[in-house]
């Protein structure tokens, strides 16, 4: 009983990570039906840039205050992050609106690979080791087999995930933004014939979408403390799967699936075989799309001829 | 795109150069926005495993300076000869700029020499541009075709397949006689044998995504039970390759059925994602279950390839000795390409026929619309599972050549980057047509071992320096380019299956190739 608690924390923590990578991939996919292939590599970025501007807080400008510097972390990573995104949507997906259906795809693959190899040059292919941040736990229970414990960096973790939410929801359902967000979502023909600017619009949602993804970067960065190049694929590919799970096009589904394989994953591991964890991951993948491809929230999609 | 408006007389006019340097200037600021901290940091773990931070404000700069010229260059020129000459020139001043900062071992000479030549382009390209302001433009075909419309080039374009054949067929005994048997044994292996696995593989996933038009990003897969099929059987029970070689096929087309089952009712892009996922199962299958794969380890002292039962080994009764040739491991690497080249040319063959028969006219409709192909009456199911199989059964073919050639298997060279790979090789050569994806893969996997050859680089950026590690970065942004520029591929234009009278080429813009 208390090792399933115990996964059972771990599980939520690591599923609010997929949850936030999940709703960048979902949010796309409604707008312009495309998966975004690179998104899981935009997140390795954003934890590669984390990762540096801690450094270079710690070093050069000598804030010693974690709470402080993990703020500052996130902020700027945020923006530098979005910004990647943005361009990427400028360069390697608006060009082909409206070309046939795969060539964003394939395009998003292309950066995909780009994005990683991109960090590998520059950056190297060893690990990169932060020292651990926010060691401190707290002990729930005692006496049994063993403590079950809950680290405060977990309690960062879900903390800002859930913070981000309720901004991100705010803004999705209660400002102009959120709603030509919606319009386009539904209908992009007749929200460019009211007037929204479509293509603006488009930008924004990638935008958040990478916001996200950065903070997800951080928050891993927080959980494991180590991040490689190759960091994006398996993550991005998970998140995805969580992102069917829940129902390609929600929100809220996007979050539940991500702590749905989040939970899997964890128990999965704990319970059955590590080795296997992410052929169960990739498992979710497959038999969600083949027998309910709109996912336990999403709306089933009716193919018009 | 275009800032600047395209019937004035003087190409430089004030507007447009305004325009050109408020946009450069943008480029620059995005560069550096974007660079910021992943360029002008670097974080390296010392002994200690703590990361130690180290700046790079050259590269930054490097790099702003290089992007924002670029796209004020892009701007500027509007003649593809002015843009390309300008672009190169670009590229080279970059390289000399950057080995002047990076290398202090590079000679001066080399250095200026590389910043003149390119500074010379580049003003070559405003000249080219100035000189062709004043004429217009003539609209006639390109120089390609004008070649083409020649009756000797008529005459070349209906005999090429056959003068390419010829090429390949030369190719290890000119490089045999020309560079000696130990200087020609990489130019075969590397370049010659490398390329033909990658263009029977493309031939392979060609007919699952360029006929077919179904995404397939885990074709690895299918290499990877070819591959192991081969190297199970041949350990285990001592089967020879000949005969382990149309098991592997059938193992993979079984693999495909299996994995084509399930996923028919998926749409493109979904198809895609349970396929990717597949592919990476498989992999994971391979590294964890170590009874049967030997894990990470792999299966090595596989039986390499005979010459029909005659060893390529410094033995009696071997190869060298039977034929009273001095040994070099030379012979065995020509069988290996005449292997490999036959079979690709069986895919090619296999292909090429049954385009014309009902099933592969099924395939190209089922990829043009998949309902009113199901309205005709066409059996989608069985359309669906043969294009799997038979790609899958091409793909076990070329895997478990793959593992008699290297007489060694494991599961890393089986991973999503290569899927990709060979996808990237069918996009790029336009899905649905044989000789472009040869190109492609020509291209893809012949450039990508040039870029170790370029060992002068060393020279410009210090020994540390190692050109193969763009390769993959290059593949990448040529995927992204490919599909922004020609998303169509290199060959755009379709000849039809089957025909009324003539055989007339179909432009790309009518087909919806690859749509799922």
């Amino acid at each position: 009983m208390e090792n399933f608690l115990q996964q059972l924390i771990n599980g939520v923590t690591l599923g609010s990570i997929y949850g936030l990578i999940a709703i960048g991939y979902t949010m796309v996919f409604g707008i312009i039906g495309m998966i975004n292939f690179a998104h899981g590599d935009v997140f390795m970025v954003s934890a590669f840039i984390a990762m540096l501007l801690f450094l270079a807080i710690t070093a050069f400008l000598g804030i010693s205050s974690l709470f402080l510097a993990f703020f500052i972390v996130l902020l700027a990573g945020m923006v530098l992050t979005s910004l990647w995104s943005w361009t990427i949507e400028r360069i390697a997906y608006r060009p082909l609106r409206g070309s046939f259906r795969l060539a964003p795809l394939i395009s998003a693959i292309g950066m995909s690979i780009f994005l990683a190899n991109f960090v590998q040059v520059v950056q190297g292919p060893r690990n990169k080791p932060l020292p651990p941040m926010f060691n401190d736990v707290i002990k729930l229970t005692s006496g049994g087999d063993f403590d079950v414990t809950l680290a405060y960096k977990q309690i960062v973790i879900v903390a800002v995930t859930a913070l981000l939410l309720a901004i991100f929801w705010f803004v999705v359902q209660k400002t102009s933004l959120g709603r030509a967000q919606r319009a386009c979502e539904q209908d992009r023909k007749m929200a460019a014939l009211l007037g929204i600017n479509v293509d603006r619009t488009i930008s924004i949602t990638f935008v958040i979408g990478a916001a996200l993804a950065s903070v997800a970067g951080v928050l891993y960065l927080v959980n494991y403390g180590v991040v490689s190049f190759a960091d994006g694929f398996i993550p991005g590919v998970k998140a995805f799967t969580a992102a069917v799970l829940g129902g390609i096009g929600s929100i809220p589904g996007a979050v539940l699936g991500g702590l749905l394989i989040g939970l899997v994953e964890v128990l999965w591991s704990a319970y059955v075989s590590s080795d296997y964890k992410n052929v169960a991951a990739f498992s979710i993948l497959i038999v969600a799309l083949i027998f309910m491809p709109s996912g336990l929230l999403g709306k089933p999609e009716i193919e018009k001829v | 795109m275009a800032g600047g408006s395209g019937d004035s007389t003087t190409p430089f006019d004030s507007g447009r150069l305004t325009y050109a340097v408020k946009q450069a200037g943008f480029a620059g600021l995005l560069t550096a926005g974007l660079g910021f901290p992943i360029i002008a940091f670097r974080a390296e773990p010392d002994i200690r495993n703590q990361l130690a931070l180290q700046t790079r404000w050259s590269w930054l700069v490097t790099a702003i300076v290089l992007l924002a010229a670029a796209r004020f260059l892009s701007l500027m020129l509007d003649g593809w000869r002015a843009r390309t000459l300008a672009m190169a020139g670009l590229l080279m001043a970059a390289f000399g700029l950057g080995s002047a900062w990076f290398a202090s071992q590079a000679a001066p000479a080399l250095v200026w020499g590389t910043i003149a030549a390119g500074l010379l382009c580049i003003g070559a390209g405003f000249w080219l541009e100035l000189r062709a302001a004043g004429t217009t433009a003539p609209a006639g075909p390109g120089p390609l075709r004008r070649i083409a419309a020649t009756r000797a080039g008529a005459l070349l374009g209906n005999w090429s397949a056959w003068i390419g054949l010829g090429a390949l067929i030369a190719f290890p005994l000119v490089m045999l006689g020309w560079l000696g048997p130990a200087g020609s044994l990489k130019w075969i292996n590397n370049y010659g044998v490398q390329i033909l696995i990658f263009v029977m593989l493309g031939w392979g996933l060609n007919i699952v995504v360029g006929l077919a038009g179904l995404l397939d990003l885990g074709y690895v897969a299918f290499y990877a039970v070819g591959a192991y099929s081969y190297a199970l059987l041949a350990t285990t029970f001592g089967l020879t390759f000949w005969i382990c070689l149309p098991l592997a096929g059938i193992l993979a087309a079984f693999t495909g059925i299996l994995l084509g089952f399930p996923v028919l009712r998926l749409r493109g892009d979904y198809l895609a994602l349970v396929t990717l996922a597949f592919g990476e199962i498989i992999y994971l299958v391979l590294l964890n279950w170590v009874d049967l794969t030997n894990g990470e380890a792999g299966i090595s002292s596989i039986p390499r390839v005979t010459f029909f039962g005659i060893t390529f080994y410094d033995e009696p009764g071997g190869f060298s000795e039977l034929f009273g040739l001095t040994f070099s491991p030379i012979y065995r690497t020509i069988f290996l390409f005449y292997l490999i080249l036959f079979l690709a040319l069986v895919t090619n063959f296999a292909t090429l026929r049954l385009r014309r028969m009902p099933i592969g006219r099924a395939w190209e409709a089922l990829r043009e619309d998949e309902i009113a192909c199901r309205s005709l009456g066409i059996n989608t199911v069985n359309t669906k599972l043969t294009a799997f199989a038979l790609g899958a059964m091409f793909g076990g073919f070329a895997g478990s050549f793959f593992a008699v050639r290297q007489g060694f298997v494991s599961p890393n060279s089986f991973t999503f980057i290569e899927s990709a790979t060979i996808l990237s090789i069918v996009v790029l050569g336009g899905m649905g047509s044989q000789i472009g994806v040869a190109l492609a893969a020509i291209v893809m996997i012949g450039g990508t071992e040039l870029l170790r050859e370029l060992d002068f680089l060393k020279q410009l950026f210090g020994n540390d320096f190692d050109p193969a590690l763009y390769r993959m970065l290059i593949f990448g942004l040529a995927m992204v380019v490919m599909m922004v520029f020609r998303p169509r591929g290199f060959i755009s234009t379709r000849a039809p299956s089957i025909f009324l009278k003539k055989r007339k080429g179909v432009s790309s813009e009518f087909v919806g190739q690859g749509s799922g």
